[in-house]
């Protein structure tokens, strides 16, 4: 376990988020006069899991697989179709409005995008002191005096209160955004790809003032992204999403060092390395991931699975633990330490039992 | 060796709304035969620029060479009309986008517009055209190539459509292929089927690839030289290997340590280099990363360093002796210690 974030600790597991056969699912209207709901894209489909108090729970997978909307879904920015989540014990989807909005306080999200998220027309004084008047926390002089606190934390300078957006770098525009999520003191923050707008020098910037904050403050992070070295670098577990479903779930050098589902094991192998010196045995997936409105059978990654076998496609594989702390849905998991290679040569040697 | 492209001394400007800036300021290179070379830069650094200045396609965004020579096979190209222009383009020298839904033509079936291509640059008739339309296809991978030719690039997902553009751009067996940040848009494992289509594509017919990207690890997996840009120049250009051994510019080891390795220790704080990157209206004096640059002194700031040759490299920096002989320049694994330069 690294050394700075000691406050998650994998023997002392309290549970702060408990999310259970959560659901979401567009519907597609159909043509015709009566636009009857013919089917619907299933964004995130019965997907379960706990966040506990103080860690950094990595989200990855490939766009489209639902990882944004399950964020979305567990703060109630988007509402679930099915499902139960538990914050501090209270299923917060019975919550009335009322109630969402004293939730607020303690849920935030970090958005992607820095430059669409901030209204133009606001001073980053406005962006961020409106948190504080909404939720009738501070007004006038103490609200000013709350936001360059704040400007101060994320590294911004607090003589730049009546500034505009457009007058900050992709960089300092994602510092106001992490200032708004934390004005309030939150305990859960979602952060949703908030490096992948941002170049490479300025992108470590923000991935250690996240890291540092989250330790100063406390606070229990989803880290939803797509960069896989980001993910690992943060997290202290990790889940893998595909089209819709959680495949995986782990402490993170487990998921790194041995993962368990062939997908990951094969999105792990073609990560391009910033090394050259470093070969490794790179997994080309065939194909692409079919439309989450028509998912096939049984396990959704059989179309494109080295493994796949006829069980696969009658079977959906339940997410389950095969090792110690290391979830799978999968009916052929890879075995400690086996490469998807190995796994491969074995099924075709017949020595894995299909 | 055998170079087929040979840019000198290139600057190309753009008007913009405050004024005339220049994207691209004096950059030289140059690219071998079956050679693959990376531009690595971040937004800002004039990679885009420069190849859309070797297409003479700047002069279509309200962008003007202003100076400098591109060399191709040794025809000068910055001399050529519009019309000589357009036989280069696309025969002996094709070029592959970000986003392959805006550079196809969403009104026409993929079949009509890869036919276009080889009927452009060969005289054939249509169903033979048609006929190579169908093989190209297949050659970058495409499954059941018949049903696809006579599909809209609307039905195509992401991965298909930059395969379809690949096909375009081979349509004419061009000697040099420009690929312009080609798996940026595309998620990691349908990145990894590209960029193994273009490394066997460019095994299969001795092609030379001019790879622009902003992503070190797809320059480290694809490229034999790489050219590291910053705000208009060029920083340095080395082989890959020596590159990542040992880089020879302050801002390439800036930008090797940032991204954090798959490696690395987990947790720590990344190294990361100051501040942000400079907007071309307010270009620093003198060296232009010296602003960010932890060893920057005095002539840093007030004197551009030129791009100069040390052994098989090149570099532009004024410490590069200094910065190599106190092993100032070798990439640090991740420590405890966070150095915000």
């Amino acid at each position: 376990m690294n050394s700075n974030q000691e406050s998650y600790s994998s023997d002392s597991l309290e549970p702060l988020l408990r999310i259970e056969n959560l659901k979401k699912h567009f519907p597609i209207k159909g043509g015709g006069y009566f636009r009857k709901e013919k089917k619907a894209v299933m964004a995130v489909d019965d997907v379960s899991f706990t966040i506990y108090k103080g860690e950094t729970l990595g989200l990855v997978g490939e766009s489209g697989c639902g990882k944004s909307t399950l964020g979305r879904n567990i703060l109630r920015l988007q509402e679930p179709t099915e499902g139960r989540v538990f914050f501090n014990n209270t299923n917060i989807l019975l919550h009335n409005k009322h109630e969402l909005r004293k939730l607020r306080k303690q849920m935030q999200i970090i958005y992607q995008d820095p430059f669409g998220s901030l209204n133009p027309r606001f001073t980053i004084g406005q962006i961020i002191g409106e948190m504080y008047e909404i939720h009738g926390i501070a007004k006038g002089a103490e609200k000013e005096k709350k936001v360059k606190e704040m400007l101060e934390l994320v590294g911004l300078d607090p003589s730049r209160y009546n500034s505009y957006p457009h007058e900050f770098s992709g960089g300092q525009r994602q510092r106001v955004g992490i200032a708004r999520a934390l004005a309030l003191n939150p305990t859960f923050v979602v952060a949703d790809e908030p490096v992948s707008a941002l170049d490479v020098s300025v992108q470590s910037q923000v991935i250690n003032l996240l890291m540092k904050l989250k330790k100063e403050l406390g606070l229990t992070l989803l880290f939803i992204a797509h960069g896989l070295n980001v993910v690992r670098h943060i997290s202290d577990r990790v889940g893998v999403m595909y089209l819709g479903k959680l495949v995986e779930l782990s402490e993170t050098d487990n998921i790194f060092e041995s993962p368990a589902h062939p997908y990951t094991a094969a999105l792990l192998s073609t990560v391009p390395e910033a090394d050259p010196r470093l070969k490794k045995e790179r997994i080309v997936l065939k194909g692409e991931v079919p439309s989450p409105a028509n998912p096939p059978s049984g396990c959704r990654f059989r179309t494109r699975c080295p493994l796949a076998a006829e069980r696969c496609k009658n079977e959906m594989p339940p997410l389950v633990e095969v090792r110690s702390k290391h979830h799978v849905a999968c009916h052929y998991p890879l075995e400690e330490g086996q490469t998807l290679k190995e796994a491969i040569a074995s099924r075709k040697t017949g020595q894995l039992s299909l | 060796m055998d170079k087929i492209l040979e840019v000198k001394s290139l600057v190309t400007g753009y008007q913009g709304k405050e004024g005339f800036v220049r994207a691209v300021d004096g950059v030289s290179f140059d690219i071998n035969r079956g050679e693959t070379i990376c531009i690595v830069g971040e937004s800002g650094s004039g990679k885009s620029v420069t190849s859309m200045s070797i297409m003479r396609l700047v002069e279509y965004e309200n962008g003007r060479i202003i100076d400098g020579e591109i060399k191709f096979n040794g025809e000068e190209l910055t001399t050529k009309n519009t019309e000589e222009m357009r036989r280069i383009r696309g025969s002996k020298i094709s070029m592959i986008f970000q986003e392959p839904l805006t550079a196809l033509n969403p009104v026409f079936t993929i079949g009509k517009q890869i036919s276009e291509a080889i009927l452009f640059h060969h005289s054939l008739g249509k169903k033979e055209a048609w006929q190579r339309a169908e093989e190209l296809v297949r050659l970058v991978g495409i499954s059941d190539p018949q049903a696809r030719l006579k599909q809209y690039p609307h039905e195509l997902s992401g991965g298909m459509r930059q395969r379809v553009m690949i096909a375009i751009a081979l349509a004419s067996e061009p000697d040099l292929l420009i690929a312009d940040e080609p798996t940026t848009a595309l998620d990691v494992t349908i990145e990894a089927q590209i960029l193994e289509l273009l490394r066997k594509l460019r095994q299969e017919r001795n092609m030379s690839i001019l790879l622009i990207t902003h992503d070190i690890g797809v320059a480290a997996e694809m490229a034999d030289r790489i050219i590291i840009m910053y705000a208009g120049k060029v920083m340095e250009i080395a082989n890959t290997k020596d590159i990542f051994d040992q880089p020879f510019h302050p801002y390439s080891k800036g930008l090797l340590e940032s991204v954090p390795k798959m490696n690395g220790e987990r947790g720590v704080p990344l190294k990361s280099i100051k501040g942000s990157i400079p907007s071309l209206n307010e270009i620093p004096s003198g060296c232009r990363f010296s602003p960010r640059c932890p060893f920057a002194t005095d002539k840093c700031h007030t004197e551009e360093p030129l791009l100069e040759m040390r052994g098989d490299r090149q570099v532009a920096c004024w410490h590069v002796d200094y910065l190599i002989e106190n092993n100032l320049l070798q990439i640090e694994e991740e420590g405890g210690v966070s150095i915000e330069f």
